[in-house]
């Protein structure tokens, strides 16, 4: 990402209240995860000193401070899904990345998280690829989804 | 669009929509909710919308494309107005056969609710048992609501209990309303909401602030998302009602950032509003002044809790404080901040427009009006429900549930999630209300009402609430940092087979500090789950721990 379109982003936030977590948002949302330097720049920007920006972007969950994979891979592992099954389901996951959540493969493929709850309990247990959908899976179900993502 | 300049000019608004429509038009509303939206309902509704056009203008079929309509379990949802008949399971092959019968006025059997057991069919929306029951004064208008279009909305008779309260009521008269209707908060607390109103009313200072929670963290919780995602306006008029009653000019909406489709409705909703001069400046003519911004939580669960909310929307870290002093006292900026959540924000405009007594004659004693309910877990129905207060549990898992999947018996329900707990089916009985559920163990939280089957590992549930609430805790306070992780450290043993003898009551002992010394709610009411259990379910933790304690004696020896 470069810094002209941190600057945009920051500029149409700036003077908000929360502007910093509004920044930061937009940026993950965008690249994905927010690198060193671009949280320097963002720090300059909004004249906060760098260890709150990295406060709350360490706080934060959804904010990643390392590089994620191309495709983002959601295992829904709230109670609903639990209960249907969702930790034979996330294991089979893990089998067919070769990562554990929080982790992003050496070839950049998949970034494997998992979280609670995304509201479609009648779904479960589900994962999410890339924001769709995947309902009602089975753990023999996986290898045959992930292949879709290359 | 122009600025509405007062009441009458809403009315002509209103007339002239619904003088535009033809009532006996069929009207098709897809649903595209959570969960229908998983099932891919989208392109149902793209088909919808591409067969409808190749009809001759006027012809024909209206199409809309709305919010959650309940029966999550077998979307994609398809109803088809005026006579509400509701198709089940349906793909974009099946429209052409839908539009069709629509124009004819018929029904396409195959795609109507069957009984798994008996068979018998129910066509219309009054007679499939999961919606029969229920009294959907919140969620009903989803089905004819496209949560893009305020017209929709307005169509419904919207923005008149705003209307109503800016021209013939007093901040004050709103206030007292609201009071009479015993209205209580519906975000987990069942705080009554008139009397935080008021609070915050008192409060010292002009700059006041009223905020929408609309977080809604507790995992197996969906109803809120199913309500704002669908019905943006109605939080947003319950919103801007509060804020005259309490003499505020700012508003937040507080919400989730991996929902893009309730983001984009909340902002829709909020651009439209302004257009037609129901938010910013001289609101209707009527001299009221209210804006509303738009903040999220990014992937917090503690962000929910009032106090850490206000200050994730300052722009810290979302840590609670300790409230000696009330939010609604000192708040945001510490300005008094009444945060409510999006239901019962939703609940304001009907008790504005229909009344106080009207409303308190719905629930029991002390629990008025209805609740939105997201049934999920070992249910053969799950989705969202809107059931008066006082119904009984059993009438909820049920006959809108459809009973236990498979044959097998039920074990437990749980209400409020990780903070919440469980009762056994021996006391399904129990009505839906506040004061009774919290008597019995298992408040009733936000609303997630989770049935577990006889399968049910009931040690393995706790720890896994626990787990969840140990990663969740954001550290602040000993007690729920230390206290949580101590006592998962005890569960997690005992569901490996390494319990001990004691761990009763070490878990015990635990559960006493925390929940007496914690600093919010996450860490005070952390161990609920676990307290239900041993209250409910001791023996199969002591047959658990007793298992690891003989296969430790055994290695002993």
């Amino acid at each position: 990402m470069d810094s002209g379109k941190i600057d945009e982003i920051i500029d149409r936030h700036r003077g908000k209240s929360g502007d910093l977590i509004h920044v930061l948002m937009e940026i993950q949302h965008k690249n994905h995860w927010l690198p060193r330097d671009v949280l320097h720049q963002v720090a300059a920007a909004l004249e906060i000193p760098f260890s709150r920006v990295l406060r709350v972007a360490t706080l934060y969950k959804t904010f990643s401070l390392t590089p994620r994979g191309r495709h983002e891979v959601h295992v829904c592992t709230g109670i609903s899904c639990h209960l249907r099954g969702a930790k034979q389901l996330l294991e089979s996951v893990e089998r067919a990345t070769g990562i554990r959540p929080g982790e992003t493969d050496t070839a950049a493929r998949f970034s494997l998280e998992t979280g609670s709850c995304l509201g479609s309990c009648s779904l479960g247990p589900e994962i999410i690829v890339d924001g769709k959908h995947h309902a009602r899976m089975t753990p023999e179900k996986v290898e045959d989804v992930l292949k879709e993502y290359q | 669009m122009t600025r509405l300049q007062s009441a009458a000019e809403l009315e002509l608004l209103r007339a002239g929509i619904l003088s535009a429509r033809d009532a006996a038009r069929p009207c098709i509303a897809v649903c595209t909710g959570a969960a229908c939206n998983g099932l891919d309902s989208a392109r149902v509704a793209r088909a919808f919308e591409v067969e409808a056009g190749k009809m001759a203008p006027g012809a024909g079929i209206e199409v809309r494309a709305t919010g959650c309509h309940g029966f999550c379990e077998k979307g994609p949802n398809v109803v088809v107005g005026p006579d509400d008949i509701c198709y089940f399971e349906v793909t974009p092959d099946d429209v052409p056969e839908i539009i069709a019968s629509a124009l004819k006025g018929e029904v396409v059997e195959r795609l109507v609710y069957k009984h798994p057991e008996t068979g018998e069919k129910a066509v219309h929306m009054g007679e499939v048992p999961f919606y029969r029951h229920q009294t959907r004064l919140l969620i009903g208008d989803n089905i004819r609501i496209d949560p893009k279009r305020i017209e929709d909305y307005v169509a419904v008779g919207g923005y008149a209990a705003l209307a109503k309260a800016l021209f013939q009521m007093t901040p004050d008269q709103v206030v007292d309303e609201v009071k009479k209707a015993s209205l209580r908060g519906r975000g987990g607390g069942g705080f009554p909401a008139g009397q935080k109103w008021e609070t915050a009313k008192n409060a010292p200072g002009d700059e006041k602030y009223v905020i929408v929670n609309g977080h809604e963290g507790e995992p197996g919780a969906f109803m809120d998302r199913a309500l704002f995602t669908g019905n943006p306006h109605k939080v947003l008029e319950g919103l801007i009602i509060g804020a005259y009653a309490i003499g505020s000019h700012r508003g937040f909406i507080y919400t989730r950032h991996d929902s893009p489709q309730l983001i984009e409705h909340i902002e829709t909703a909020l651009a439209q509003a302004e257009e037609y001069g129901l938010l910013g400046e001289n609101i209707l003519g009527s001299g009221f002044d209210f804006r509303v911004e738009v903040h999220f939580d990014v992937g917090i669960f503690v962000s929910g809790e009032s106090s850490a909310l206000m200050r994730s929307i300052e722009g810290q870290p979302p840590e609670p404080r300790p409230k000696y002093i009330r939010t609604s006292v000192a708040g945001i900026w510490d300005k008094p901040s009444n945060l409510n959540n999006v239901e019962t924000w939703a609940n304001v405009p009907q008790i504005i427009s229909r009344g106080a007594e009207w409303y308190a004659g719905i629930g029991t004693e002390r629990s008025k009006g209805t609740k939105l309910v997201s049934l999920s877990g070992n249910v053969v129905n799950s989705g969202v429900v809107e059931v008066p207060m006082g119904t009984p549990l059993r009438k909820i898992v049920y006959d809108m549930g459809g009973g236990i999947p498979g044959g097998k018996a039920a074990k437990a329900v749980h209400f409020g999630g990780p903070m919440g707990g469980s009762i056994p089916a021996s006391l399904i009985d129990a009505p839906l209300d506040f004061d009774e559920l919290a008597a019995l163990g298992a408040p009733i939280g936000a609303g997630g009402l989770l049935v577990m089957d006889e399968d049910t590992d009931m040690v393995d549930v706790a720890r896994y609430f626990l787990e969840f609430l140990t990663n969740e805790s954001c550290g602040k306070c000993v007690p729920c940092r230390e206290g949580m992780r101590q006592t998962l450290k005890v569960l997690t043993n005992i569901t490996k087979g390494k319990g001990r003898d004691g761990d009763i009551g070490r878990l015990e002992d635990l559960n006493d500090v925390t929940g007496a010394a914690c600093l919010c709610a996450l860490g005070r009411t952390a161990s609920d789950p676990l307290k239900s259990m041993l209250r409910y379910f001791k023996d199969e933790y002591e047959l658990q721990i007793a298992r690891g304690s003989q296969a430790a004696g055994n290695t002993a020896k």
